[in-house]
């Protein structure tokens, strides 16, 4: 199948080796890949702040030049919201509200592609690790995709999974909500480390590189050292 | 001392919330045990979902048909003797119980739990004309001894400690010290119990409407709205409108859902529907009953298509429990009486959106509050279509500028490379100025360390990976 990727700009910028782990799996799985290198950010800042009209100026050029994919893959649940569930709403009414929809039926959050669409659970993996996981809302929430990182995670070889008490808690982050409400942000990103830490896991892993941006902060500030990954670079693990 | 602006003041006490740490683990701890309460009984449904769905069609119809069925349980209620009255705002729902209160020449007035009150401040104003006032909701009285609104629409006081409140009652009826619940709880009964029989009015708010049998349902647990409806005098009940269910029937779904999702209780304890004053043949009950419909100004969110199906509330404060915002900041950090993702909801369509827009973007739209509704209000959804209407309204002045840039610079591939470029090379300068007012980034560091920046990003990758 012909993968058309969205990288999220956190990712291309700060966390990298989330998108070149999706590309190496993908290719692994024998799907051509292209990345549409002029697309930067998918809109969601201006959109959740209420600035609909530059929403929609950022997300013009990804709606154009993604229309002709077959399928698009994107790193992060927030993201892949923003493009599959909101993008109706920000263009409905508007001369590009038929291409949104149409977009967002091709549209999968990178552990839902694997899953629901590829039917793909095992890749192959070995990471003998105790791992929680962390949902991040807009992937739970929007997407509804609870199952997939698990299942994906529960076919590592030799990965315990153990969850947290706090899973389905909203870590805090929220986008423009972290810097608006720093405090609020912090004191949620708290009960979500420390639920984490309860369950003594070596690594807390999410299918959202930005939540996992804001608790690495977090933890980085108070010394707790628990590291954090994407869904995909556990899959990349042998 | 005039009071701080609604934005200045929620800033202020959830920040200062949010790092109280007893005050945090008292509500971690109170809603942990809420959760471990309503998963059974939500369990013990048939089918939550479908009993969600029905629900909300049932208040759907009702709020799509206002006209038909207020005026039919105005039709019902006034058949068996009950005054009917109906109050646009505040002021004329306050002006119709002055009067009350004046023609039956009353002293006192005893009040079960009635948020209605608190919206249009009834306490405060009776309390000014020389009437005396009482709580008789054990959570409300607490409240209203400590001279501060409830903390939480269903749980009053839930942000006090039992230490607390026995110093309280020490403080207030000379009491002895205890903290047991059971003696604390003994202690405000008989205080209340004497209330109950001097008063000349009982007040009392309702969860339901029914239109066709032209009664109202209300449901507690403390047995006090029964004795504060059936012994006084003069009944007097101050109902919002949203309240109105078509059918009796309807309460054999809506009752066991509002204690499941309020309480985690199969039912609670006391649910009593009242359908009139006292009748020719009946030896007890009040002599007069009033019912006084509310809107101010739910007509106008009723108005809004998009929202209107807020009005669904049945106040069980869901949302409140399972909303991390509120139990990191508590209840009264909103200063609204409608706490958590509801009343950031609806405040800004009943008092207004640009002084209450700050309580929709305090959200991280994580939309736990949406999944836990019983009638499916699509909370977190409205909060972000609440950020818009107010941006549409009036834009940011520096905000508006800002988010303008970012969409060009978005925009311009050149520029967004140049501009990660430039934050690489500038990066290391950053820590000098790390958490000084010089620091752009200073809302982020205060509490937590920036990411370190990769020498390549995904895109240097992938032109290098194409060699």
């Amino acid at each position: 199948m012909k993968v058309t990727l969205f990288v999220p700009c956190f990712i291309d910028l700060v966390s990298p080796q989330v998108g070149v782990a999706m590309v190496n799996l993908l290719e692994k799985l024998g799907h051509t890949l292209e990345y549409p290198e002029k697309l930067t950010c998918c809109g969601q800042p201006p959109f959740n702040s209420g600035y609909w009209e530059e929403a929609r100026r950022v997300a013009r050029p990804v709606l154009e030049r993604l229309q002709n994919a077959e399928a698009v893959v994107i790193g992060s649940g927030s993201c892949g919201a923003m493009l599959k569930k909101f993008y109706p709403d920000l263009f409905a009414g508007q001369p590009e509200a038929e291409a949104a929809q149409a977009l967002s039926d091709k549209c999968w959050e990178f552990s839902e592609f694997l899953v629901n669409k590829l039917g793909v659970t095992s890749v192959g993996a070995k990471f003998p690790h105790r791992v929680t996981i962390h949902d991040g809302c807009h992937g739970l929430r929007e997407l509804n995709g609870k199952q997939p990182i698990r299942k994906l995670l529960q076919a590592v070889e030799g990965l315990e999974l153990v969850e947290m008490k706090e899973a389905e808690t909203c870590c805090g982050f929220g986008g423009t909500f972290a810097t608006k409400f720093p405090m609020i942000s912090t004191a949620m990103g708290e009960v979500k480390c420390a639920s984490a830490a309860e369950t003594c896991a070596e690594f807390m892993v999410s299918n959202d590189s930005s939540c996992l941006l804001h608790l690495r902060g977090l933890m980085d500030r108070t010394g707790q050292s628990l590291p954090t990954r994407h869904v995909a670079e556990i899959l990349m693990c042998s | 001392m005039s009071s701080p602006l609604p934005l200045s003041q929620f800033k202020r006490d959830a920040t200062r919330l949010s790092a109280d740490l007893t005050h945090r683990e008292r509500l971690q701890t109170a809603m942990g045990k809420y959760q471990a309460s309503r998963q059974p009984q939500q369990a013990a449904f048939h089918d939550w979902q479908q009993a969600r769905q029905v629900a909300a069609e049932t208040k759907w119809d009702a709020l799509n048909h206002l006209d038909v069925y207020l005026k039919e349980f105005e039709k019902n209620a006034t058949a068996r003797g009950t005054r009917v009255h109906w109050a646009s705002n505040s002021e004329q729902a306050r002006e119709i119980i002055v009067d009350l209160l004046k023609k039956h020449g009353a002293k006192s007035v005893i009040k079960s739990k009635v948020m209605t009150s608190e919206e249009i401040h009834l306490n405060a104003l009776l309390e000014k004309l020389g009437y005396s006032v009482v709580e008789s909701d054990l959570g409300e009285y607490i409240q209203q001894l400590r001279g501060e609104g409830p903390y939480h629409f269903v749980f009053p006081c839930m942000h006090l400690s039992r230490a607390e409140i026995s110093d309280l009652f020490t403080e207030h009826l000379g009491t002895a010290t205890t903290h047991d619940p059971e003696e604390l709880t003994m202690i405000a009964r008989r205080v209340l119990r004497e209330k109950y029989i001097t008063a000349d009015v009982g007040f009392t708010g309702a969860n339901f409407i029914v239109a066709e049998t032209g009664m109202i349902s209300i449901t507690e647990n403390e047995g006090n709205a029964r004795l504060t409806a059936a012994l006084p005098r003069v009944m007097i009940s101050l109902v919002g409108i949203e309240k109105v269910i078509p059918r009796l029937a309807d309460l054999a779904l809506f009752l066991p859902m509002l204690a499941t999702a309020g309480t985690g209780q199969p039912l609670t304890c006391y649910n009593s529907m009242y359908g009139g004053p006292r009748q020719p043949d009946e030896c007890d009950g009040p002599e007069e009953w009033h019912v006084i419909l509310l809107d101010n100004h739910r007509t106008r969110l009723l108005a809004d298509p998009e929202q209107r199906d807020a009005l669904h509330c049945i106040r069980c404060g869901a949302c409140l429990n399972v909303c991390p915002i509120f139990k990191n900041i508590g209840g009264h950090s909103y200063g609204t009486t409608y706490q958590g993702p509801i009343g950031a909801v609806i405040t800004p369509h009943l008092r207004g959106v640009q002084d209450w827009k700050h309580l929709s973007s305090a959200s991280s739209l994580c939309g736990a509050c949406t999944e836990t509704c019983p009638v499916k209000i699509d909370l977190h959804h409205h909060l972000l279509q609440q950020r818009r209407n107010a941006v549409a309204q009036k834009r940011g002045g520096l905000e508006g500028l800002l988010w303008k840039a970012f969409a060009f610079c978005m925009n311009q591939p050149v520029i967004y490379r140049t501009m990660t470029k430039m934050g690489r090379w500038t990066r290391p300068l950053h820590r000098w100025i790390q958490g000084s007012w010089l620091d752009p980034a200073r809302a982020w560091t205060r509490t937590r360390e920036l990411p370190p920046l990769p020498a390549e990003t995904f895109k240097d990758f992938w032109r290098n990976r194409k060699g």
